[in-house]
């Protein structure tokens, strides 16, 4: 005797809600996904219509005025450069070294995994505490004052631990047998990573070093903390200079009742805008190549 | 009995454990003495005893997780870099115990080369990934000279030598094997240490591979892991039959010449395995 047919209608039923749930889930998704994408083309679109017409070669090449349509952002753009260089020059070799001693030397032991515990906690501080911080260690107590190494030595804690973070993961992405394979050959373990698994990783932690890099640009909280200066009306020339970088400049313009500031606001936040996305397209061009050159 | 001397190896240490290296035997190249290895609190590998002869290749059968990459790691110390692992026992280089103290086990590892399961090429250039080795070790004399030989030797010169410095990945599966084996050779080590080395192979891959290791063995000692019954017999001189107990310990069963242990082995767990008679 053969075996009679499944129930059809009551499968038929099950596969029909189970495909509209399906379907619903996938529509919820989608406009989850779509009310980010509107916002972030909203932003970008006000910030456009009302900052294209003041960005001009004067704007970029003047020093801040009483008069909106004289005010330029030289001085931020050449503050902000000056203190990403710095912080650049603080964080990076500090960040990638905690990083591969984390990661390829420390023992794993209680200590270890609380020093791990306590990085993952700084990635998340307010920004403006590492400001207070700053300004009691940096500004006051080695006497720097508000001054671009100040500000360096700011934002170098304030990224530090997105850094370490970053990099680890990049280096835990180049394959054990990498190390073994160096090892086996007679490296000792710094030779290993030094030559193998540092350049292996270095894409991933590039990424990583440029993405915080991008963070520590928009930050402004920790530097009017320290006492970064408003309005500045020279470009720095040392790094204990003071300064002012590009979303302190775009805060004080905003602050103010003048709609040509307002201009001026929007204008410094397309110079922002931009820098940032050259910082992030630099990130995703370098992933881009490496990922292509190797596969294992 | 001729005996080949061979490089003093660290004299020093071989003064501080007090046994002249003239008394075991010079004809062996590595030899295990009732070695046991550990990860944390298991125990891997239970009191092994293997003496593998010089310009010999040694096979290591077995199945799986009976501990043959364990005891091919505990020969040139990479054991040790597990977490938690440690061994008892002794691993005699050239008569010198390799886990005395004193002993470096990096210098030790320049001497004792291995080639992986899976090829792991670096993802730099194919000169670069020979000339590594070289290079850390620091190499004195033409170093291009010192690449094309070893590539030579590995039989893979031919293909490679219009294309030095395109990237390793870019070679197949057992061409990247055979670079692994070149790189491996060019520091001059003594023993050649291979696990499972055509395990992620094709079968052309293999014999090619298989082809190399019997003409390597003129120069070089080699050990093999392998699950490959058929390799065993066809690349070895020696084979050592490993199990596992109840207690998921590997232990060695028995060790004799190739063509013994495949045509009338001493023992019955042997002659089962090799069968295939085997659950």
């Amino acid at each position: 005797m053969k075996p009679s047919p499944p129930a059809l209608s009551a499968s038929r039923q099950t596969a029909f809600t189970r495909r509209w749930t399906s379907w619903a889930f996938a529509g919820v998704a989608l406009l989850a996904t779509a009310f980010g994408v509107a916002a972030l083309i909203l932003l970008l679109f006000v910030v456009m219509r009302d900052g294209i017409g003041g960005l001009s070669w004067d704007f970029l090449t003047s020093f801040p005025s009483r008069k909106p349509e004289l005010a330029g952002a030289k001085a931020a753009i050449m503050g902000t450069l000056w203190v990403m260089s710095f912080t650049a020059l603080f964080s990076i070799p500090i960040g990638v070294g905690a990083a591969i001693y984390l990661e390829e030397f420390a023992p794993k032991s209680w200590f270890t995994r609380l020093i791990e515990m306590n990085i993952s906690t700084l990635a998340g501080v307010p920004s403006v505490v590492y400001g207070l911080l700053g300004l009691a260690v940096f500004v006051f107590g080695m006497n720097l004052g508000p001054s671009i190494i100040a500000a360096a030595a700011t934002l170098t804690l304030l990224i530090l631990p997105i850094i370490i973070v970053a990099a680890r993961e990049g280096l835990r992405s180049v394959p054990y047998s990498m190390r073994e394979a160096a090892m086996a050959l007679g490296a000792t373990r710094w030779q290993a990573v030094w030559h193998q698994v540092l350049p292996a990783g270095m894409p991933a932690v590039l990424t990583g070093v440029i993405l915080a890099m991008g963070r520590a640009i928009g930050e402004t909280a920790p530097l009017i903390a320290i006492g970064a200066f408003t309005s500045v009306f020279f470009t720095p020339t040392s790094p204990t200079d003071s300064f002012t970088v590009l979303p302190i400049q775009i805060f004080s313009w905003i602050s103010r009742p003048l709609r040509g500031f307002q201009e001026n606001a929007s204008a410094g936040i397309v110079v922002l805008l931009i820098v940032l996305l050259l910082l992030n397209s630099v990130a995703v061009a370098l992933r881009h190549v490496y990922a292509r050159r190797r596969r294992w | 009995m001729t005996t080949v001397r061979m490089r003093p190896i660290m004299t020093r240490v071989a003064a501080k454990t007090g046994e002249p290296a003239q008394e075991t035997a010079v004809d062996y190249a590595i030899e295990a003495r009732s070695l046991r290895a550990y990860y944390g609190e298991n125990l891997a590998l239970k009191d092994v005893t293997l003496p593998m002869r010089r310009n010999y290749v040694t096979a290591i059968i077995g199945p799986s997780g009976c501990g043959k990459s364990t005891l091919v790691r505990c020969l040139n110390r990479m054991h040790e870099l597990v977490p938690g692992a440690r061994i008892e026992g002794k691993v005699l280089f050239g008569g010198a115990d390799i886990n005395a103290a004193g002993v470096d086990p990096v210098e030790l590892r320049s001497r004792i080369g291995m080639v992986f399961q899976k090829p792991n090429p670096f993802p730099k250039s194919i000169y670069a990934n020979v000339a590594f080795g070289l290079k850390i070790n620091g190499h004195k004399g033409n170093m291009a000279e010192a690449v094309e030989r070893s590539l030579r030797q590995a039989a893979l010169w031919d293909e490679v030598k219009d294309r030095l410095n395109s990237p390793a990945l870019s070679l197949s599966g057992g061409q990247q094997q055979r670079l692994c084996i070149a790189r491996a050779i060019a520091i001059e080590p003594e023993v050649v240490l291979m696990d499972e080395p055509c395990s992620a192979l094709d079968p052309i891959a293999t014999m090619a591979i298989e082809d190399l290791i019997r003409r390597l063995k003129e120069r070089y000692s080699i050990v093999i892991v392998t699950h490959n019954m058929q390799q065993a017999a066809r690349v070895s001189d020696e084979t050592a039959f490993l199990m596992v107990d109840q207690d998921r310990a590997g232990y060695l069963v028995e060790f004799d010449a190739t063509e013994r242990i495949f045509t009338n082995p001493s023992h019955e767990q042997t002659e089962a395995y090799i069968t295939g008679r085997f659950s």
